[in-house]
């Protein structure tokens, strides 16, 4: 880990329109196909949960429209209860893999990892292509799932055997669908797995010239972890999918035990077992969603920092903390499986670290708290989605609270309370890092501003809408409302029902303001006010390239050297209140 | 019947030979020995289904009436008749109070079958085949009538996932002659022009039988089947 | 000025997030556990409540500091950059002693409850019923009079005729007086042995009011015992996705006086 530089030059410029911008090898163009990739599937997921909740709530109404895009799943425009759970499950599997994973990680990290250290790309440009195309190669697959056969799988983004594994025998909506979305995961991972090991190598050998690990921002350190947790945990999911896949086309039975009457017919497996899959799966599934906070931890950390004009009360800390959820991501898998027959001793074993995660997240919240005081926060749309995501990482946060105790895991476990918990952390809080990030580094990205007046509406309308849908999810788990139900009939779930319609009307109306958003992206790339090089004043790396875009190999042909940390804010220099990375200006210790 | 235009009577004398000199194959099927009771069925699970069946309704494996007879049977000509077409018509399957009715259809392969969701809740309705494809379709209430049809004779058991009490059959058959036999175990085979004709009597627990019958002119041929209940 | 208004918002919708929490309503709908029928419930509903005041103290209190800051520290003119004293020493060590030793506490005391539900056995004169789970239906099965359960043949299992189980009383004696119910007839204040089994893949039974939940895993033989304190109907819902039916996979915990369970057992034999 030497802080010389190893730069040769990666690659030459690109010269045809297909290297420019289609198969790139420039990582910033990568970053930016992610992020592309990741919003079509944001669109496309949002769309699916429109669907959902308003089948919820008027299950007989036809939806305009579905009824031509869907002859099979819903005849005359009615949902079918299998369709509802395909719906779902292509939600979960677009919401989870092709936009938590792609765009706070994958996008923004390939676009800026290698100009905060200084590099002119990552350190394996092909695989870097490879990684983005492979991606895409996967959402296709999926995507291929509603246009075959009876449709997409149902049983949701966690794809449970015995179900996921029989095949046609458990239904409607499990052939050739299920396959397909086993193979577009196992393709994904391959892309994950690539893009790993580029983050990894990249960031621990190609630091330019006094770029020491310590003096690295926040958010490189949170993708530089963020890839460590990846490489594992794709790593299994893996094969998992593979041997998901050989149950259902080559008579394996890794899941599937003896002695089965699917849908009347018996099935011609032994030996497998359900929870293996479980094990499996959560092996990653628990680090995944790590994997989906930490990037927007880092975005946030990084955004907030600036705009306060001061550090963090310890940036060290937050590091370590996120080091620390890292690694304790790993033996929390069971809380997931409470309830699933596994010895209840080990419930105990899985609910202790799960409990512990508790202390580092409360000491980042606490930091993030405790430096905002006395700070000089800047107010704008950026800073706001930070402030956005601490509030939604707490409220996200406290019912993990109750859901890591098994007692009350008895009560809670499937019920919307669960979703409510995971979609506020994953689902907003996340997605809030993200559109911070979004409005910080349009500038650098594109060389425009995005609109200050829109980007506040969006935030307003956005965090309003988000809790009035989540929070609202909470109440519906502590009634006993269970999830992945596609109607509610019994007259248990029957008075809740106007829960959830307050629910669809604020699911339609956040909907509705993140056009804001897009109105705003489009318009601004093609007509915003053009950006100086640095209009948040910030200190590092990226806001000190040549151009805005940065040029193909991001610093013109020089080699930065750094001769400080990027947290050199409130401190007198020639620049104003702050010192770059790279000025050789004499800053504060740190 | 009388005709008030004796032109109608002429022309249809003229026009339909084949009905002039059509036989009728009749009779009734019965059981001999102490067939299982039938068992009530709890649709607990299923409060609109429950509420329209003051007592429960029971399975339908074996429906008796008075005199030891055998209702639901599938009376039809296997062989000696032509195979004829699917007529336009379509067949109807209603789910109604979370059965189906009738319990047992017959309709010709190729011919359309319409089923109906007659109830508040939602059906699946999985026919499980040998010879024709498997299908499993769920009908939400109010959903317009599946469309389906078979292209190959058999006999085809069908069933609600959603409620695993609900059985019924799909009679394909190769043949426009049949009858099913309902309260009173009575069957009845028209319009059979003369010829050799093998009857078939199909009960879905029971199994099945056959019997030749020949139909020289205008005759009334009375045929019975019995079969041998089962003790469990 | 976006400040302010962030500030004011959050405050607001911290306080509004909790009114559903203190007055168990939601737009008229209640949002509360339904009462407890259970021996070991409240032990649950005990630990429920001291989560939820942890849980709402520390949500509130999050919720207004930030408010607070925010409204304090945006867009301030001029003035010097404090730090909040103590610094990130002081975090630390708050977030380690306070939070995790509370939470390692609610933690280990909440283990008892669960204890009650798994690591006790079953009593030994616990009613034994089987509870079969299968797209989309539960079904029970009493021993009957010989007390012993027949064995199960998946492949003889024929539901339009009642054979849920895939019995044989044929040849298969101690199937011949099982009792094949749709509800779980149960009489109450007895223990009740539940062991369940899968028939074609993952369920799972809950009852809110018993305050159980437990999968049911195809290929493993598990059991939940449970005894339940008052008599009434209660629902049994699935809550393992299992397919296009899970939404109306459901059941009734019936629970009766044990005069009545009696009499009902009786009935079924016949």
């Amino acid at each position: 880990m030497s802080d010389t530089s190893i730069q040769a030059a990666v690659h030459g410029a690109p010269t045809s329109f297909i290297r420019k911008y289609v198969f790139s090898l420039d990582h910033k163009i990568i970053g930016l196909q992610y992020y592309a990739l990741a919003l079509v599937a944001v669109v496309t997921g949002m769309v699916l949960s429109w669907i959902m909740r308003v089948h919820l709530v008027w299950p007989n109404a036809p939806i305009p429209g579905l009824g031509a895009l869907a002859k099979v799943g819903a005849p005359g425009g009615v949902v079918t209860p299998e369709y509802y759970l395909q719906l779902m499950t292509m939600h979960g599997t677009l919401m989870v893999f092709f936009v938590l994973t792609n765009a706070p990680f994958a996008a923004f990290g390939n676009y800026f990892l290698p100009i905060q250290i200084g590099a002119e790309d990552m350190a394996f440009p092909r695989f870097n292509m490879m990684s983005f195309w492979t991606t895409f190669v996967a959402f296709c697959i999926l995507i291929s799932a509603f246009f075959v056969g009876d449709g997409p799988p149902l049983s949701g983004w966690t794809g449970y055997a015995p179900l996921s594994a029989v095949g046609k025998d458990a239904g409607p909506g499990q052939a050739i669908g299920q396959s397909l979305w086993g193979i577009s995961i196992f393709v994904f991972c391959i892309a994950s797995l690539l893009g790993s090991l580029n983050f990894i190598a990249t960031t621990l050998d190609l630091r330019t010239k006094g770029m020491t690990l310590s003096r690295m921002p926040i958010v490189t350190w949170a993708w530089f972890i963020t890839s460590c947790i990846a490489l594992l945990a794709f790593a299994v999911l893996m094969p998992a999918c593979l041997l998901l896949i050989l149950d259902r086309v080559a008579g394996t039975s890794f899941f599937i035990p003896a002695g089965l009457n699917v849908g009347d017919h018996l099935q011609p497996h032994q030996g497998g077992s359900p929870l293996l899959w479980q094990h499996l799966f959560w092996f990653f599934g628990h680090p995944e969603v790590y994997i989906a906070i930490l990037p927007a931890i880092g975005i946030v950390s990084h955004i907030l920092i600036c705009n306060m004009r001061k550090n963090m009360l310890s940036h060290r800390v937050i590091i370590y903390c996120m080091m620390a959820i890292g690694f304790l991501s790993y033996m929390v898998w069971g809380h997931h499986m409470f309830l699933s027959g596994m010895n209840p001793f080990s419930a105990l074993v899985f609910s202790f670290p799960t409990l512990m995660i508790t202390i580092p997240a409360t000491i980042m919240t606490l930091i993030w708290l405790g430096s905002l005081y006395g700070s000089n926060l800047r107010i704008n749309s950026a800073s706001l989605f930070c402030l956005g995501f601490i509030s939604m990482f707490v409220s996200g946060g406290v019912s993990g609270f109750f859901l890591a105790q098994p007692s009350i895991d008895i009560y809670l476990h499937a019920t919307y309370f669960v979703v409510g918990h995971f979609h506020m952390v994953m689902g907003v809080a996340a997605i809030m890092g993200v559109f911070a990030g979004t409005y910080f580094w349009f500038p650098k990205m594109t060389g425009r501003m995005m609109n200050e007046t829109l980007g506040r509406w969006h935030f307003f309308l956005t965090l309003i809408g988000t809790y009035a849908i989540f929070m609202p999810f909470h109440y519906l788990g502590l009634a006993g409302n269970v999830r992945r139900y596609s109607a509610f009939q019994d007259d248990f779930l029957v008075p809740l029902i106007p829960v959830h319609k307050f629910i669809t009307y604020a699911a339609l109306f956040t909907g509705a303001a993140q056009l804001i958003f897009i109105a705003n992206f489009v318009y601004s790339r093609l007509k915003g006010p053009v950006a100086s090089p640095n209009p948040w004043e910030c200190t590092s790396l990226e806001w000190s390239t040549p151009s805005s875009p940065p040029p193909f190999d991001n610093f013109g042909g020089q080699h930065p050297v750094v001769h400080h940390d990027p947290y050199q804010y409130g401190v007198k220099s020639s620049t104003g209140d702050y010192i770059m990375q790279t000025s050789p200006e004499p800053g504060a210790a740190s | 019947m009388r005709t008030s235009n004796p032109c109608i009577a002429v022309a249809t004398m003229v026009l339909c030979p084949a009905l002039m000199f059509a036989g009728t194959v009749s009779g009734k099927v019965t059981y001999t020995g102490t067939p299982v009771k039938q068992k009530p069925i709890s649709m607990a699970k299923e409060p609109s289904c429950e509420k329209q069946h003051p007592t429960p309704v029971n399975t339908e494996t074996v429906v008796t009436g008075a005199n030891n007879t055998l209702e639901n049977v599938v009376v039809y000509i296997s062989a000696g008749g032509d195979d004829a077409n699917a007529p336009a018509q379509a067949v109807t399957f209603t789910q109604k109070g979370c059965q189906y009715i009738p319990h047992v259809i017959a309709l010709h392969t190729g011919q359309e079958l319409h089923v109906v969701n007659g109830d508040q809740t939602s059906h699946n309705i999985h026919p499980m085949p040998k010879a024709n494809p498997e299908w499993n379709k769920s009908q939400p209430p109010g959903a317009p009538p599946i469309v389906q049809k078979f292209d190959n004779a058999e006999f085809i058991s069908v069933k609600c996932q959603i409620h695993p009490w609900m059985h019924g059959w799909f009679a394909v058959l190769k043949t426009n002659h049949y009858s099913i036999t309902g309260d009173g175990g009575a069957f009845t085979l028209p319009n059979l022009p003369p010829g050799k004709y093998t009857i078939t009597a199909w009960h879905e627990d029971y199994g099945t039988q056959t019997q030749d019958v020949t139909i020289t002119g205008t005759e009334t041929k009375s045929v019975d089947f019995s079969f041998k209940a089962k003790a469990y | 000025m976006g400040g302010k208004i962030f500030a004011v918002l959050i405050v607001i919708i911290a306080l509004a997030s909790a009114v559903p929490i203190i007055s168990h309503t939601f737009l008229g709908a209640s949002v509360t556990p339904p009462e407890d029928i259970s021996t070991h419930g409240k032990a649950i509903d005990d630990q429920l409540s001291v989560t939820m005041a942890e849980a709402g103290i520390s949500f509130l209190a999050a919720q207004l500091v930030l408010g607070l800051f925010v409204w304090q520290f945006a867009n301030r003119k001029g003035g010097a950059t404090k730090t909040f004293p103590g610094g990130a020493t002081a975090m630390v060590i708050v977030a380690v002693l306070f939070v995790g030793a509370e939470v390692l506490a609610l933690g280990m005391v909440g283990s008892k409850a669960w204890g009650m539900v798994y690591f006790k056995p079953a009593a030994s004169d616990a009613l034994p019923v089987q509870a079969q789970a299968g797209q989309f239906a539960f079904y029970f099965r009493y021993p009957g009079p010989d007390g012993k359960f027949g064995q199960i043949h998946p492949e003889k299992i024929d539901e339009g005729n009642s054979n849920f189980f895939g019995l044989d009383p044929e040849n298969d004696i101690p199937a011949r007086d099982d009792i094949t119910s749709g509800e779980l007839v149960v009489p109450v204040g007895k223990e009740i042995n539940l062991m369940m089994h899968a028939k074609d893949v993952g369920h799972s039974f809950y009852v809110r009011e018993l305050r159980i939940q437990q999968d049911f895993v195809p290929g493993l033989d598990l059991a939940v015992h449970f005894t339940a304190t008052k008599v009434g109907k209660y629902e049994i819902v699935c809550t393992q996705l299992c397919g296009l039916g899970h939404y109306n996979m459901k059941s009734y915990l019936n629970v009766m006086s044990q005069e009545d369970f009696d009499k009902w057992l009786k009935s079924q034999s016949n």
